[in-house]
């Protein structure tokens, strides 16, 4: 969500029962406006909250003009100072699918993680146990990155894409209407679209190459992995995923109002096929 | 847009200038106030639509036709030329027809809005301007062929391009004039930062509210149709009921109702950084008010929102006043009660069976018997102690949960499922769940209740009453009442240590009940089966009676998931420690919160569950084992 509009977003997202506490609101307000400041991006979004057991983690991502670049990554212990975040890397994700269970709290923390590798030594194949130290925060890194391409959301229409690159947001963008806003595929991926060159050419023929240029949920597999839900009476549309549970994305039709947040453990809901 | 009238043959031919000026008359009454009057004005002022330069090829003096001249160009000469047109307008047609004129000049102030404030007569707005560009009498002045020779292939040349820039297109009646016309106007009016880069967006949303004007008033947009069903359905929460009785309702009302300040617990539960929304909260307030003038409610809770995938459950946990169940009660045991009938007689038709086929064929006799069915708990007891109500949202209904049996929670323990929203939508799992979604909701419910009604140490005591320990040991005392003496433990305390927290509600056993029962006191009806059958039975299993950890035991007692405390404690706020609450939260069942603080009486609240247990462990325990069954606990 962004966080010039941090107060009214917050409102709008608290269907789902978890949000942020008073104080972290109020020092959040101030320390984003200092991270825009110093880090000079143009726009800065309020991630969301990963519950650790220690402690929380407060995520912020710094955006630059063209909003499909990759976004930076601060986090957050006390929603005052903030630490900039490594981009995330394949051999992170890889190496950091090892690791199960709650985040604790501490950035240094290290997952220890056993695995027995065959090394050869002239004829000898042995295995041989080696520990493999994971740091909690590329495991943050890695998760925050997965979250992000897997279920990042915005709605159609509020971003466009020049005929020079850069994509911006949309400032006539006045919101989805009520029926547009109940279907899934008036939302898009926040992200470098992947399946969208997979369309035949008669879909192809129907997008606006201004504002369909992402790929939208509709063929998101597993299939209903997305629970669309109309709150406050039909005043506002929220989708929350069902592979990252904590993900919610507010928008309030026909207002400019959308966003995201994650409040979460940042663990993945594996068993999502068996409980659909 | 309705064609304008048309006056195409007209005047230019026949070289009477006063005929053009029949119809602005007419324009002003047609013209909406927008920019259709522009081209008003011109079919007005009798210019042919689209009609192109017809009626002026006749370029005197052998003109070149350049029809591609750079229209800017041509617009400047025509701007510099139009002071001279002007001036020709004015000092020929001045004496002839003043009045004409003043139409023209009444037009013209109309159109200043579109003008930029201050913009000068030539200020470059104007060029395009219509009105000015071919004034009525300059139909009438072309076909006179005067001094204009020179001028007259660029005025042709922009004749020309108007006149392609007016052509509608086949599809609709908009012609890409009157649309850059639109554009221009609303960016104008509307002073946008920085419109070029917005121009595409621009385009289209003008071309949008071309084609879909806005409804007229008297008719509902059909799309907001349920947003205001939804707020009339809320509006009733806020309108109180009976106006004459209004007095004695306000001190009845002061003195004692069953619903709880949940504006008050929302305000705590917010420090913790768990809730809903202020004015949700107050609506909800509303909805458990509208829920206990509707039962007859001893006490009331709100436990907690429970997620769906559709729709998600507001859910108050009731107490009935005394004797007010028992009606419902009656007939749902008689409904299971005529479903064991239905089932023994069964049981017996088949021993018929099977006998007669017996002389006939040796068929191997089933040894497998269903185990017995554990009768579920008698309501204000155990997992039944209180009564569920749920709603979808605050003016929707209150629905009633049935009651949990213990098979129901046993299965429970066992799949994973979401709550779509709906309460009769079936539970489709493996091993398949004995109920609908409303079961499914309630045994969930029951699980976390059991596992995370914690309240701090002492702030309920037991009963004193004597020979509780020697009833069907390890049943434990199930009652037990505030204390009064509790004098609140330092926040601090609270948050350190978890023995200071106690679990308030009984532990499920693994069997499903609170209290254990014997599964296999054979009832009289089963005796009936044949002896074989009981031998057979007795030399299976002998129940083992389950113990779980009693009432009120600490949480310190409680299990480590894969190695990490089930719960965590924090502060609500560093930065003010001594005023801050603490909040405990479930690592178990995510979404279960309780907050202490001081004296307060501590409430829980559920959170939004999702249903879901976070972690995979087993939920087999043995017996004996003190830990909790794997499950949320809602705090409230």
């Amino acid at each position: 969500m962004d966080a010039d509009s941090l107060l009214l977003s917050l409102e709008l997202a608290s269907g789902s029962g978890q949000g942020l506490s008073p104080d972290r609101r109020a020092s959040l307000l101030t320390s984003l406006l200092l991270v825009k400041r110093d880090y000079r991006y143009s726009r800065v979004l309020f991630w969301g909250r990963i519950l650790g057991l220690v402690a929380d983690y407060y995520i912020a991502q710094g955006l630059d003009e063209d909003q499909l670049a990759p976004r930076k990554t601060l986090y957050s212990l006390n929603c005052m100072e903030w630490s900039l975040l490594p981009p995330a890397t394949e051999e992170m994700i890889t190496q950091t699918s090892v690791v199960k269970g709650r985040f604790m709290g501490d950035p240094s923390h290290e997952y220890e993680y056993t695995e027995l590798q065959k090394m050869n030594e002239g004829d000898k194949v042995y295995e041989e146990e080696i520990v493999i130290r994971i740091k909690e925060e590329t495991r943050l890194v890695s998760i925050i990155d997965q979250i992000d391409k897997a279920v990042a959301i915005i709605p159609r229409g509020a971003l466009f894409k020049s005929p020079f690159g850069p994509t911006h947001v949309n400032r006539t963008f006045e919101g989805l209407t009520l029926s547009e806003a109940k279907k899934l595929s008036s939302y898009f991926h926040f992200r470098e679209p992947i399946e969208l060159k997979n369309k035949t050419l008669l879909e192809k023929a129907d997008l606006d190459p201004s504002l369909d240029f992402m790929d939208s949920l509709e063929h998101d597999i597993p299939k209903g992995s997305w629970s669309i839900q109309m709150e406050r009476g039909n005043a506002l549309v929220v989708l929350r995923s069902l592979l990252w549970p904590g993900l919610t994305f507010y928008h309030a039709p026909g207002t400019k109002n959308c966003g995201y947040i994650y409040v979460g453990t940042g663990e993945k809901n594996m068993d999502l096929p068996f409980m659909l | 847009m309705a064609d304008p009238p048309s006056d195409p043959e007209q005047p230019p031919q026949q070289g009477s200038p006063p005929e053009p000026f029949t119809t602005p008359p007419e324009a002003p009454l047609q013209a909406e106030p927008e920019t259709p009057r522009s081209q008003e004005m011109l079919a007005a002022q009798g210019w042919p639509q689209g009609a192109g330069l017809g009626q002026y090829e006749e370029p005197p003096g052998g003109l070149a036709y350049q029809p591609y001249l750079d229209e800017n160009l041509m617009l400047e000469q025509l701007q510099q030329g139009q002071g001279s047109l002007f001036q020709q307008l004015e000092s020929a047609f001045q004496d002839g027809q003043p009045d004409p004129l003043a139409q023209y000049h009444a037009y013209q102030r109309e159109e200043q809005p579109f003008q930029p404030y201050g913009g000068a007569q030539h200020g470059p707005y104007m060029r395009d301007d219509p009105s000015l560009q071919f004034s009525p009498s300059e139909l009438g002045f072309m076909s006179y062929d005067m001094e204009v020779s020179e001028p007259e292939p660029r005025e042709l040349a922009v004749q020309n391009a108007k006149a392609y820039l007016l052509q509608t297109s086949i599809s609709c009646d908009l012609s890409l004039y009157e649309h850059l016309v639109n554009m221009l106007t609303k960016i104008l009016n509307q002073r946008p930062e920085d419109p070029l880069s917005i121009l595409e967006s621009l385009n289209r949303t003008t071309q949008l509210e071309w084609f879909h004007p806005k409804l007229d008033s008297l008719r509902d947009d059909p799309e907001m149709q349920p947003t205001y069903e939804m707020a009339e359905k809320q509006k009733t929460l806020f309108i109180k009921g009976g106006g004459v009785e209004g007095e004695q309702e306000m001190e009845e009302e002061v003195a004692d109702t069953a619903v709880p300040n949940i504006m008050e617990s929302a305000f705590y539960f917010e420090q913790g950084g768990v809730g809903l929304s202020s004015d949700e909260s107050f609506r909800l307030f509303l909805a458990l008010k509208q829920l206990v003038e509707q039962q007859p409610i001893h006490t009331c809770r709100f436990w907690g929102k429970v997620l769906g995938l559709r729709r998600s459950y507001l859910v108050a946990e009731v107490e009935f006043r005394e004797g007010e169940e028992e009606v419902e009660e009656e007939e749902v045991e008689e409904l299971m009660e005529g479903a064991d009938l239905t089932t023994e007689a069964h049981g017996e038709e088949e021993g018929g069976e099977e006998d007669e086929e017996k002389a006939a064929d040796v068929l191997p006799k089933l040894q497998w018997r269903p185990p017995p069915v554990i009768p579920r708990e008698e309501s204000r007891s155990g997992a039944n102690k209180y009564l569920y109500f749920v709603c979808n949202e605050p003016g929707r209904p209150w629905a009633r949960l049935p009651h949990v049996t213990p098979a129901q929670i046993v299965q429970a323990r066992k799949i994973k499922k979401f709550l779509t929203g709906f309460l009769d939508a079936p539970v489709v799992s493996y091993p398949p769940f004995p109920g609908n979604e409303a079961n499914y909701l309630r045994a969930q419910i029951a699980r976390i209740s059991a596992a995370t009604h914690i309240s701090p140490l002492g702030f309920y005591q037991f009963n004193e009453e004597e020979g509780d320990e020697e009833e069907e040991g390890g049943a434990g005392r199930d009652s037990f009442e505030e204390n009064p003496d509790f004098e609140g433990l330092p926040v601090f305390e609270l948050v350190d240590s978890m023995a200071n927290w106690v679990h308030h509600m009984q532990h499920i056993l693994p069997q499903g009940r609170c209290t254990w029962v014997n599964p296999l006191q054979k009832k009289e009806e089963e005796e009936e089966l044949g002896e074989e059958e009981e031998k057979g039975d007795e030399g299976m299993e002998e129940a083992e009676q389950e113990i779980g950890p009693p009432l009120l035991t600490p949480l310190s007692e409680d299990a480590e998931i894969m190695h990490m405390s089930p719960w965590t404690a924090r502060l609500s706020c560093s930065l003010c420690p001594q005023y801050s609450v603490a909040i405990v939260r479930s690592n178990l069942w995510p979404g279960a919160y309780a907050f202490a603080m001081g004296n307060l009486r501590t409430c829980t609240s559920a959170g939004a569950t999702s249903t879901a247990r976070t972690t995979s462990t087993p939920c087999c325990r043995h017996p004996s084992s003190r830990s909790t069954p794997a499950a949320w606990r809602s705090w409230r």
